[in-house]
């Protein structure tokens, strides 16, 4: 029974919290949404002026922010791609009796903890680089050519990098539900003689549905904004072939100046997680009332 | 045991995930091996897997580089300081959601995940304005506050879904008890929320270690922490595999222990409970 005091104790302890996340959501996106509204260069300190949209058509009609919305929208749809159609066998393998397991499970789920800008380098320089690195000496072996990955496959070579630091978070979470699987529903299946395929399609895949959404959902949200793996490996090219959205609004602020710009461009990028949030919201919220 | 299972298919399973894991793995393991190497034979081809001159002097020439202990410490502090605060704001923050709970507690718990939805890079163009202007750039007490408000929906809600777990019977037998909320709070509640707590603190240690858009935007130099010392390495001019390797080795080195701790903590800690 909560009694009038200790009600008025929760808020207390939950004020500071709401406040901070309130400010920390509040105050930066009004002042993005005033600068997008601004004529407003560094370089050029003092020219502030108000232009309406102009930002925004100037963001939208930019070239590079076509170029940077279908990079990131490959980037983020191939990862995703990638990391299920792994994930998934691999976290049915590792769902089998095998010998040696946990060892198995913390190098499969190692790359995650990895922090971005050392896996970007390793395989950048130590694997990928056209003459010295692994791969090159692989393909020699098979006598074929190396591939400079870099510059013939930049975007790939950038989408492979990610895909390795997601498919242990991917495969971690299908396994996690997997172990969630009831046994006797498989067994009774087995039994009723149903092969191994019509079991993994009608129990095992739709019990995975709501995981993979899960997986899709997060992955998505943090794969909008990839930023460090980009500006350690390309710096966003050759031209503009392995800028995103986040590269794009990044360069524009912090290399060009243009605050007005990268402000609209900022708002654009909120708009398209906020679409993805608000699907994931929702599941999360089902999942709290059940 | 549940199910029969033969030997032949437990041994191909086991050849199976053993060789795919051995795979995933492999990068780190080869990164590990180039710290070992000279720089000649780290450039090497055909490469050495194992026969090769084992050297130390990297490590020592990343030490010696008096800097890399700098971005250390930074990335310690930054790291710890960042949780630590972010634990002193959530845990009475979860503790009253979980245990007081109001019409409203769901919607605030979901518009609190929400705010974590925002991408970084929509607010970079303000935070590093009010940066510049507060003299908070490439500051450590700069970075600590912004992962500490980027990682505090996390930590509001794994608490949560710990602290959620404890059942009130042994809360209200403490009230009957006589027990102050104070008492109830050090002999009681604690000891229950102690594994949530460690847990909670370790994937958040993990995560602002790791964490590479704010440190690489708001840091150059003085506050710089390992991922942006890392990032240095990128240069062209830098391109010193066997060093690489080294700093590179030394700095996920402890997380990758963490993180093997927290591994059963991480899907529950980012999927926010969606998938237990």
């Amino acid at each position: 029974m909560a009694t009038q005091q200790t009600q008025l104790l929760a808020r207390t302890l939950l004020t500071p919290a709401v406040a901070l996340l309130f400010i920390w959501m509040i105050v930066p996106l009004a002042l993005t949404i005033y600068f997008a509204t601004l004529h407003y260069n560094l370089l050029d300190p003092g020219s502030e002026s108000f232009v309406g949209l102009e930002n925004f058509r100037y963001f939208l009609t930019d070239p590079a922010f076509l170029a940077s919305l279908q990079n990131t929208l490959v980037l983020v749809g191939s990862v995703l791609a990638i990391t299920i159609i792994l994930g998934v066998p691999l976290a049915l393998l590792l769902d089998q009796q095998v010998v040696g397991l946990s060892i198995v499970r913390l190098m499969v789920i190692a790359p995650f903890f990895v922090m971005p800008t050392v896996s970007a380098l390793v395989w950048k320089n130590l694997l990928m680089h056209p003459v010295s690195g692994l791969f090159a000496w692989i393909a020699h072996l098979f006598g074929l050519p190396a591939i400079d990955w870099f510059n013939d496959a930049p975007l790939f070579s950038v989408i492979l990098i990610i895909s390795w630091q997601w498919l242990p978070f991917a495969t971690l979470i299908l396994l996690t539900a997997l172990q969630s699987l009831d046994e006797e529903q498989k067994e009774a299946a087995e039994m009723d003689g149903a092969s191994a395929i019509s079991t993994f399609i009608y129990i095992t895949l739709p019990h995975l549905a709501r995981p993979i959404t899960v997986v899709i959902l997060i992955e998505t949200i943090f794969l909008l904004t990839v930023f460090a793996e980009i500006f350690v490996t390309t710096g966003g090219g050759p031209g503009l072939q392995t800028t995103n959205i986040a590269f794009l609004i990044y360069s524009q602020a912090l290399i060009q100046y243009d605050v007005g710009s990268a402000s609209a461009g900022g708002l654009v990028a909120v708009v398209l997680a906020n679409i993805v949030a608000f699907f994931l919201v929702r599941i999360v919220g089902r999942n709290l009332e059940a | 045991m549940a199910r029969m299972v033969t030997t032949r298919r437990k041994v191909i399973s086991t050849a199976a995930a053993w060789l795919v894991g051995f795979l995933i793995f492999f990068p780190i393991l080869w990164m590990v091996l180039a710290s070992f190497k000279t720089e000649l034979e780290a450039f090497a081809i055909p490469p050495s897997f194992l026969f090769f001159h084992w050297t130390t002097e990297n490590y020592a020439t990343v030490q010696e580089r008096s800097d890399y202990f700098h971005h250390a410490l930074n990335s310690i502090i930054i790291a710890g300081g960042s949780t630590l605060i972010a634990m002193l704001i959530a845990i009475p923050a979860a503790w009253s959601m979980a245990f007081s709970p109001t019409k409203r507690t769901k919607d605030v718990l979901l518009w609190m995940l929400s705010t974590k939805m925002m991408p970084p890079v929509g607010v970079l163009v303000p935070i590093y304005l009010i940066y510049r202007t507060f003299g908070l750039l490439d500051t450590r007490s700069g970075l600590i506050f912004i992962l500490c408000l980027g990682n505090l929906p996390i930590v509001i809600w794994m608490l949560f879904t710990y602290f959620k777990e404890i059942p009130k019977d042994i809360l209200e037998a403490a009230r009957m008890d006589g027990a102050t909320i104070g008492r109830e709070l050090i002999y009681v509640l604690t000891p229950m929320a102690v594994p949530g707590l460690a847990s909670t603190l370790l994937l958040n240690l993990i995560l602002a270690w790791n964490e590479a858009f704010w440190t690489l935007n708001l840091s150059t130099l003085e506050a710089a922490p390992l991922t942006v010392f890392i990032a240095s390495y990128s240069s062209p001019e830098g391109l010193f595999w066997a060093k690489l390797s080294a700093a590179s080795t030394l700095a996920i080195a402890p997380i990758l222990v963490l993180g093997w701790f927290s591994q059963r903590q991480l899907v529950r800690g980012l999927t926010f409970g969606a998938v237990k």
